[in-house]
């Protein structure tokens, strides 16, 4: 019993890493926390279900079309949306994603109806065996994925120009600037990165908490006190929170009983903030506001 | 010698606070010019406004006889103009080598990059050993070798340094200036440097500027300026 909670906690911890690594990294590099990052997924969950229902497309060439709607929303979203305000405050920052978070939920809601939705692509539910313990097939693949977009966002933050420019634009903005990095195109990035992982999310997740306009907002608050877990900054940290959420939910579930579930990250959160409010890793705050 | 540098009357303000009240100077190509002064007489928001992060609010600044009016700092730096700013200002969470990386953004020429990659590992040996190292890392005097090879990076034609020496010892202060007279020999490379420190400065470049208030005060060859009275009672000591 205690592997296979454990098991499929870790399964559900990695899609809430989705939303946590998306919120941290828009946060370090646009002092912005992005209320709209589970909206930007149930798009996504939504483009996927209209590309496989509607279209007729296979399930792979959907996550693409979802991927590709979902960086598409992230980078119109910071042109149109958050460009214009960029030297606000960070709570002028916060309240225009509040304000896209009932935008999208309201667009969502009037475009493909307030019901919740099946999502047509289910995995086979008997369970594999992996290392001793009996996992569905579902948590298998949704690890998979989570893992290898792990290891992606890793080798793109230690190797290539774009995600390392996009480190120094987080450490010192003004520097990088004087660097020649243009800033502004990397804050596009930083927010098609948010679009990218907000795709997976939904389309992971669909299957798991079905497709509606509110399918993400329970995520997005375990995804943002993942995040906090990590000091807003970490991504290890956010990824490693965002696992501990998902086996501690899972846990309480199975030994506690269901109803326990949603608490758990509450629970979790309260405690953190009193006692290390920094983050778990001790992160020191990196701006003034 | 032709020019290289050339700012006419150059203003530009905080806020309201007119940091610059026409900054007019030349440095020629090739050339290592000290821009010299008291603490807020305007010396780094000259720099910051050579490299377009402070745009002047009136007066020109030509580089290789073109305007840098209008232009974002990336613009600046893919023109040839890097700056080297006062602080270091090391990314502390990344590597030597990610440091190094970033001061060649502007550039796509993979060969020429690792050219000066090697270029700069030799001039400061001592970066060579700490190449995985955070830059958050590194003493004071490492950051400061590694803020010039961050600068040298972008193969600039002309080099900005603001207060290379501030806050190291005088011997590590010998040992930067040396490598810079160096740099400025061998691939003549221009170069403005401001400082605190007028005995060194001047006595590493050619030619010298102070700035008083915003202003030009007095200019002059080095040698000049060393035996200016007001120079040397107000930024040199008595000795």
């Amino acid at each position: 019993m205690f592997g296979q909670l454990f098991i499929s906690g870790v399964a559900t911890g990695a899609l809430y890493a989705l939303t946590a690594v998306a919120v941290v990294v828009v946060f370090r590099n646009t002092r912005t926390i992005n209320l709209a990052q589970g909206d930007f997924a149930m798009v996504g969950a939504f483009a996927a279900l209209v590309f496989i229902k509607d279209f007729g497309l296979n399930y792979y060439v959907a996550l693409f079309g979802a991927v590709l709607t979902c960086v598409l929303l992230g980078i119109a979203f910071e042109r149109i949306v958050m460009r214009p305000i960029a030297d606000s405050d960070w709570l002028t920052l916060f309240t225009a994603t509040l304000g896209m978070y009932y935008v999208l939920h309201g667009v969502a809601g009037w475009f493909w109806g307030r019901d919740t939705k099946a999502f047509p692509v289910t995995f086979d539910p008997t369970p594999i065996e992996v290392i001793g313990g009996l996992v569905s097939q579902g948590h298998v693949i949704n690890m998979a994925w989570a893992g290898g977009i792990g290891l992606m966002l890793f080798w793109f933050f230690r190797y290539t120009k774009q995600g390392i420019a996009m480190r120094a634009v987080t450490d010192d903005p003004d520097t990088a600037m004087l660097m020649g990095i243009p800033v502004r195109f990397i804050v596009l990035l930083t927010w098609g990165m948010a679009g990218f992982l907000a795709a997976f999310a939904g389309v992971l997740l669909a299957p798991i908490v079905y497709v509606a306009p509110e399918m993400m907002d329970e995520v997005l608050i375990k995804g943002y006190v993942a995040a906090v877990f990590g000091g807003l900054y970490s991504i290890p940290g956010a990824i490693l929170g965002a696992l501990m959420i998902g086996i501690t939910e899972n846990m309480a579930g199975g030994y506690l009983g269901s109803h326990f579930k949603t608490a758990t990250a509450f629970v979790m959160i309260v405690v953190l903030l009193a006692f290390r409010p920094q983050g778990l890793f001790g992160i020191q705050k990196r701006r003034e506001f | 010698m032709s020019l290289l540098l050339e700012l006419s009357a150059v203003e530009a303000s905080y806020g309201v606070i007119r940091a610059l009240q026409g900054v007019s100077l030349e440095v020629g190509d090739g050339d290592m010019v000290a821009l010299l002064g008291a603490n807020g007489a305007g010396k780094s928001t000259t720099l910051r406004s050579i490299s377009g992060m402070v745009p002047p609010t009136s007066g020109q600044i030509l580089f290789d006889g073109k305007s840098l009016a209008g232009l974002t700092p990336n613009e600046i730096v893919k023109l040839g103009i890097a700056h080297v700013p006062e602080g270091r200002k090391i990314f502390k969470d990344l590597t030597v080598s990610e440091n190094l990386r970033m001061g060649a953004y502007s550039r796509s020429d993979k060969t020429g990059i690792i050219e000066d990659t090697d270029m700069v590992l030799n001039l400061f040996p001592r970066l060579k050993e700490r190449e995985g190292q955070l830059g958050g890392s590194l003493s004071g005097g490492e950051q400061q070798m590694l803020a010039i090879g961050r600068g040298l990076m972008a193969r600039p034609r002309l080099l900005l340094l603001d207060e290379p020496s501030l806050g190291l010892a005088p011997i590590i202060i010998a040992d930067i200036f040396t490598t810079l007279k160096a740099v400025n020999a061998e691939r003549r490379m221009t170069m403005l440097i401001v400082e605190q420190n007028a005995n060194v400065a001047l006595k590493n470049c050619h030619f010298g500027y102070v700035l008083r208030v915003g202003k030009v005060a007095v200019s002059g060859e080095s040698e000049k300026l060393r035996t200016n009275r007001e120079v040397v009672e107000s930024y040199l000591g008595v000795h």
